[in-house]
């Protein structure tokens, strides 16, 4: 919360150093994002892959590794999800749905998986391993979406059929009316019980916990710990691999270039902020989208740059203050102990 | 339906008066590309102070802001006419345009399929690049030196590929004996702003000896010019004249009247003409594209040059050239 | 003037909700003497130490250094007040020579800010000399022993004039002969006058270096005294306040079933090299055999290799007849504990699942049993007496002696014939040392067979039935424990002598 009012106020500076009344900036902010059921439809639409993205980093990161490549494992689960969906348009839903799911996870997590085997096999960091297989998924998928699958005039591939389609809620429900917001929502609050479930309440959880803290004592309790790193990777890359829902089956119904805007690197952000818990990062990926969302509706008032200076601040000082309240418990919790 | 609409817009003058007001929603590249966005801002401009309007605009990213962008105008009640600028908006400003009767949206670039019926709201406005890409890539094919000429485009999409295409067909219809060399930046919409690629690129292909690079590629190009610069070779602009980004550098440059289009739009909306559910089309013939040939750059094109140049013109428009688009 | 080097008078330090670290204690310490201050973990003394060094401000109390009244505020106010601190986990850094990690934090700038190496070199050999501390300054730190290490850190708070030394348990990690070594150097110290305050629980060392010893007892001083007129129970009633009881007094056991084999095992290290080679030698139901040996000469992958984390080059390890297996569960207590033994950010609970988590009292593959975790943490929490008696505390905020009685009461419960235990005492306080030794000594009662590694002899003496010498990757020698003394042992332990050890 400090952070939060600490970030609006150091943006209020910059707003009124370009000559705009921070607070009618604001207003306008917090009502178009939250004042109205379209503008939270659009926020939570943006929080959707974000979830997931953030839930990749910090089960990679519970595993002691640093999943840089949420954002290539985002794009080829993504068009794995939208291959299924305009392959095989005669399934029914109850089918393709699934499948359509699954192809996401696998997608992701096989792509994730190169960087993991990688890592365990032969020790080769995975930090690099994951920027290089983003650069190498953002080519292929827009290799195979121009070349291999193109729609002519377009950078999209073929739509899916509609037993794919995860439905918008404003089609069920008739609230967030315009918004994209999707079942795909459900799909990544699921993900995040999957997760918490994971890593607290089972024995493989707890070996991916210990590996993180303390590799030496994984080792040392006989833990596998190469087939620990390519799970967790496998698992990252699969969390992000379901990112590409919320757009190619929740939205458009085709996977477009570029619809990622950077999820992935995002995600880290996330994760950061909510300090790998996964229900710390639902909060945190609403936040971010509302930080998104709410940077297009003052777009009208305030330069796109300076936009993007004001969003890269508070995910500065979200994460100082954030590591700093983190230092000063941590030391009192010493002071407290340190007795001998 | 219901919508909480806050509204305080005051960017480009009041609201108060009931002056025709125009939203407008940039392509990926976004203001200040010196190129395609930048064309629409000056038609914004011109409107502004011969017709009197309003406008307001937002620069979006690539995904889903774009409907969000456009949604955020048509839920407003004083902004009454909607620009998409990029073929990307296409699918967008369609299902927009049938959601808002009520407003008016025109699209530059916009992708016309022949099968489906434009909304009656909508006029789509389509350049035929591919004309005046063939008109540029003859002049590189007559000019270049080396015998080899390059290009480099901004995302990999097929909307590119057709310049890239027709510039080629160009080249090889005044010098058969040519060389291309071709470079894209990337595959996501942030290829159309990165300078720093289009300078990589464009210094790879000088060092091959090319002497002219086309460029395709928004924002990416002034990389272009400065390795152009840097390298004392040549370069070919693209959507505006871009003779003053490197003057004595840029040959000529492919121009798309996109400004004209935007004015023109505007100012049927003021004069009560707007028809909408049609395809607007810009060629060589209407003057909607054209090289630059200005008293700035007319040294660097010989006359002997815009003789064979101007020949062509008139075969294509005449239908005597036919251009491949991919 | 009187001659006292240091005088804390009436020092109070409470901790976070009203505990007392240090309750109105008075510590004098005369210039040029070797002053033992002495205690169990806990007991206060370092808590004593970080505020005479300015790492904590007392709540109450004052300090005189030679008489004149000071307070330091940071431990660099210290340093350029004469005091210096050699800590228990050094603060060197490995990549770099012994001497840039001298004089690290207070380089001689030359001109134009170089370093002046030559004028630093030049003084440090002059210290060396004068302390008869033989270093090769050249050397990269990581690759020198820790009784080396430890003589860097006396150099870097001389090379900084340090007239007051404190030494917080400097001999914990050393070998027999490092320890000598570092007493030789701390006699040359004080004959040049130094003054050395000497952190230690160890009560033979105290009473053979010291001149003086003040004793800290929860908080509290409980003893001052003059080293030539106490003796060991005294001491020893001070510090625990009570009555030392000797250990229970080695019977033969009546097992005599062979529980672990090695025949003929050779074992390569991390770089590839034959770290062991050619060993064999038998364990059995109810029986200690003790390993020793300088710590290097191939404990770790030894025991690496029994408890199945690291792969046998060649030669055969038989446990209860049958070729050892990578998962055969084995009681492991791991030589240092914070890398390979404990989980700090845990809850004591979540660590008795280390290494158990597959056991299926604990867990189906789905599912951790929690609740059963938490009634079984809790029953060994009773059983092997772990303080605070709460399993939700973390692992992290427990003292030493009780994380390695968590370890020790996760591994010895474990359901295994063979427990491995590597230098299980290893900076404990007494207490905390006997309880280990005991819980061991009842293992073997009960017909377990243990394997336990350390360099402190007169621990393997007391324990071990059987004491396997290792030198160089090989066992010299190997003997019956009442049939040997610390210097047989530790002639075989520097190599000056072997015999065949095969059996």
């Amino acid at each position: 919360m400090i952070s939060v009012i600490t970030s609006l106020l150091i943006g209020a500076i910059f707003i009124a150093a370009i000559g705009q009344n921070p607070l009618e900036v604001y207003l306008q902010l917090f009502s178009q994002t939250l004042g109205n059921t379209y503008g939270i439809g659009q926020v939570l639409f943006k929080a959707t892959p974000l979830i997931l993205t953030g839930l990749s980093v910090a089960i990679a990161f519970k595993a002691g590794l640093f999943n840089i490549g949420a954002e290539g494992q985002l794009n080829i689960g993504a068009f794995a999800s939208a291959w299924v969906g305009f392959t095989f348009v005669t399934m029914p839903w109850y089918i393709l749905i699934p499948l359509s799911i699954l192809a996401g996870f696998i997608g992701g997590a096989l792509w994730a998986s190169i960087a993991g085997v990688l890592k365990a096999k032969f020790g080769s960091h995975e930090v690099i391993n994951t920027i290089m297989l983003n650069f190498i998924a953002l080519a292929l998928v827009s290799y195979l979406v121009n070349n291999i699958y193109p729609v002519p005039a377009t950078i999209h591939t073929p739509e899916i059929s509609p037993n794919a389609w995860l439905q918008r809620f404003d089609v069920l429900t008739g609230i967030f009316k315009g918004s994209p917001f999707n079942l795909s929502f459900l799909i990544a609050l699921a993900a995040c019980l999957l997760m918490y479930y994971l890593l607290w309440k089972t024995p493989l959880g707890y070996q991916i916990n210990t590996l993180g803290l303390n590799k030496g004592a994984a080792e040392y309790s006989k833990m596998n710990v190469k087939k620990l790193i390519m799970l967790s990777m496998a698992l990252a890359g699969g969390f992000a691999g379901l990112g590409g829902l919320n757009f190619v089956n929740g939205y458009k119904h085709y996977l477009e270039l570029g619809f990622s805007e950077n999820a992935g690197y995002i995600g880290i952000a996330v994760a950061l902020i909510a300090r790998n818990n996964p229900w710390g990062i639902i909060i945190a990926a609403i936040f971010f989208g509302i930080l998104e969302y709410g940077g297009l509706t003052i777009n009208t008032l305030v330069p796109k740059e300076i936009i993007t200076i004001l969003q890269a601040i508070v995910i500065l000082i979200m994460i100082s203050i954030n590591h700093f309240i983190a230092q000063s418990r941590y030391k009192k919790f010493n002071a407290g102990t340190a007795n001998g | 339906m219901v919508f909480f609409v806050s509204s305080c817009g005051k960017k480009e003058g009041s609201t108060v008066t009931g002056k025709l007001k125009v939203g407008l929603v940039f392509d990926v590249g976004g203001r200040g590309d010196k190129s395609f966005n930048d064309a629409a801002y000056r038609g914004l401009e011109k409107a502004r102070q011969e017709l009197g309007i309003e406008f307001e605009y937002i620069e979006p990213g690539p995904g889903a802001d774009r409907e969000a962008a456009l949604r955020q105008f048509a839920n407003r009640s004083d902004i009454s006419v909607i620009f998409g600028i990029g073929f990307i908006f296409t699918d967008e400003i369609t299902k927009m345009a049938v959601e808002y009767p009520d407003k008016k949206f025109a699209c530059v670039d916009y992708t016309v399929d022949t099968s489906k019926t434009l909304p009656p709201n909508l006029v789509a406005i389509e350049f035929k690049e591919e004309e005046g890409s063939f008109l540029v890539g003859a002049i590189a094919g007559y000019l270049t030196k080396s015998n080899k000429v390059g290009f480099v485009g901004g995302m990999e999409s097929p909307l590119i590929k057709k310049f890239q295409v027709s510039y080629e067909a160009g080249v090889k219809h005044a010098n058969p004996n040519c060389q291309i060399l071709i470079g894209y930046a990337g595959v996501t919409g942030d290829a159309f702003k990165n300078p720093g690629k289009g300078k990589e690129l464009a210094m790879g292909q000088y060092s091959d000896g090319v002497d002219i690079i086309y460029h395709a590629s928004g924002v990416t190009g002034l990389g272009v010019f400065e390795a152009a610069r840097e390298m004392k070779k040549f370069a070919i602009g693209v959507d505006s004249d871009q003779n003053d980004e490197a003057p004595g550098i840029v040959i000529t440059s492919m121009i798309k009247v996109v400004d004209v289009s935007v004015y023109d739009i505007i100012k049927e909306v003021k004069d009560g003409t707007f028809k909408g559910g049609r395809v607007e089309t810009f060629g060589l013939k209407s003057k909607g594209v054209d090289y630059v040939y200005s008293d700035k750059n007319k040294n660097m094109i010989p006359d002997e040059v815009r003789t064979k140049v101007e020949a062509i013109r008139k075969e294509i428009i005449e239908g005597k050239i036919t251009i491949p688009v991919k | 003037m009187d001659n006292y080097a240091v005088e804390m008078t009436g020092i109070t330090k409470i901790f976070g909700e009203g505990f007392k670290a240090n309750d109105n204690v008075n510590l004098r310490v005369k210039r040029g003497d070797i002053h033992a201050l002495v205690g169990e973990n806990g007991a206060g003394k370092s808590t004593l130490m970080n505020i005479l060094y300015g790492m904590y401000r007392p709540d109450s109390g004052y300090i005189k250094i030679n008489s004149a009244e000071k307070t330091f505020h940071s431990p660099s106010e210290a340093i350029s007040g004469g005091i210096g601190m050699v800590h228990q986990h050094f603060m060197l850094v490995e990549t770099l020579s012994v001497l840039e990690n001298i004089i690290l934090g207070d380089e001689p700038a030359g001109f134009a800010g170089i370093i002046d190496y030559n004028t630093c070199r030049k003084r440090i050999k002059e210290l060396a000399f004068v302390f008869r501390i033989d270093i090769d300054l050249d050397a990269k730190v990581g690759s020198l022993p820790v009784g080396i290490q430890q003589k860097i850190e006396i150099l870097k708070i001389l090379y900084r004039n340090a007239e007051i030394l404190i030494l917080d348990e400097p001999t914990a990690v050393l070998t027999p002969r490092e320890t000598e070594g570092l007493f030789k150097t701390l006699k040359e110290l004080r004959s040049e006058g130094k003054t050395i305050i000497l952190i230690s629980h160890k009560m033979s060392e105290v009473l053979s270096i010291s001149d003086r010893i003040t004793v800290l007892r929860r908080g509290k001083v409980t003893g001052d005294l003059h080293t030539a007129d106490t003796g060991k129970s005294e001491l020893g009633r001070l510090i625990v306040g009570e009555e030392i009881a000797d250990l229970s007094v080695k019977v033969k056991t009546p097992f005599e079933d062979t529980i672990l084999e090695v025949k003929n095992v050779s074992i390569k290290n991390d770089r590839k090299f034959l770290a062991i080679e050619d060993i064999s030698f038998l364990v059995q139901s109810g029986e200690i055999l003790g390993i020793a040996g300088v710590e290097g000469n191939g404990q770790t992958e030894l025991i690496e290799a029994l408890s199945g984390i690291r792969e046998i080059d060649s030669g055969t390890v038989l446990l209860n007849g049958k070729r050892l297996q990578q998962n055969d569960v084995i009681a492991h207590i791991p030589a240092d504990r914070h890398k390979h033994g404990i989980v700090k950010e845990y809850p004591l609970y979540m660590n008795i699942l280390l290494g158990r988590e597959s056991e299926s009292g604990f867990s189906t593959p789905y599912h951790l049993k929690q609740k059963e975790l938490i009634n079984y943490t809790d029953n060994l929490i009773k059983e092997f007496d772990i303080r605070p008696a709460d399993h939700g505390q973390l692992m992290g905020g427990l003292s030493g002696g009780n994380q390695q009685k968590a370890v020790a009461a996760r591994e010895l419960t474990k359901d295994t014939d063979l427990i491995i235990a590597s230098h299980p005492t290893r900076g404990l306080d007494i207490k905390a040392a006997k309880f280990v030794h005991e819980a061991l000594l009842s293992e073997r009662r009960k017909g377990k067979a243990v394997v336990l590694v350390s360099t402190d002899l007169s621990e393997l003496l007391m324990l071990s039935d059987r004491i396997a010498v290792m030198y160089n990757g090989t066992i010299t020698g190997m003997f019956k424990a009442v049939q040997t003394d610390e210097n047989e042992i530790g002639m075989y332990m520097t190599g000056m002598m072997a015999k065949d050890s095969k059996k």
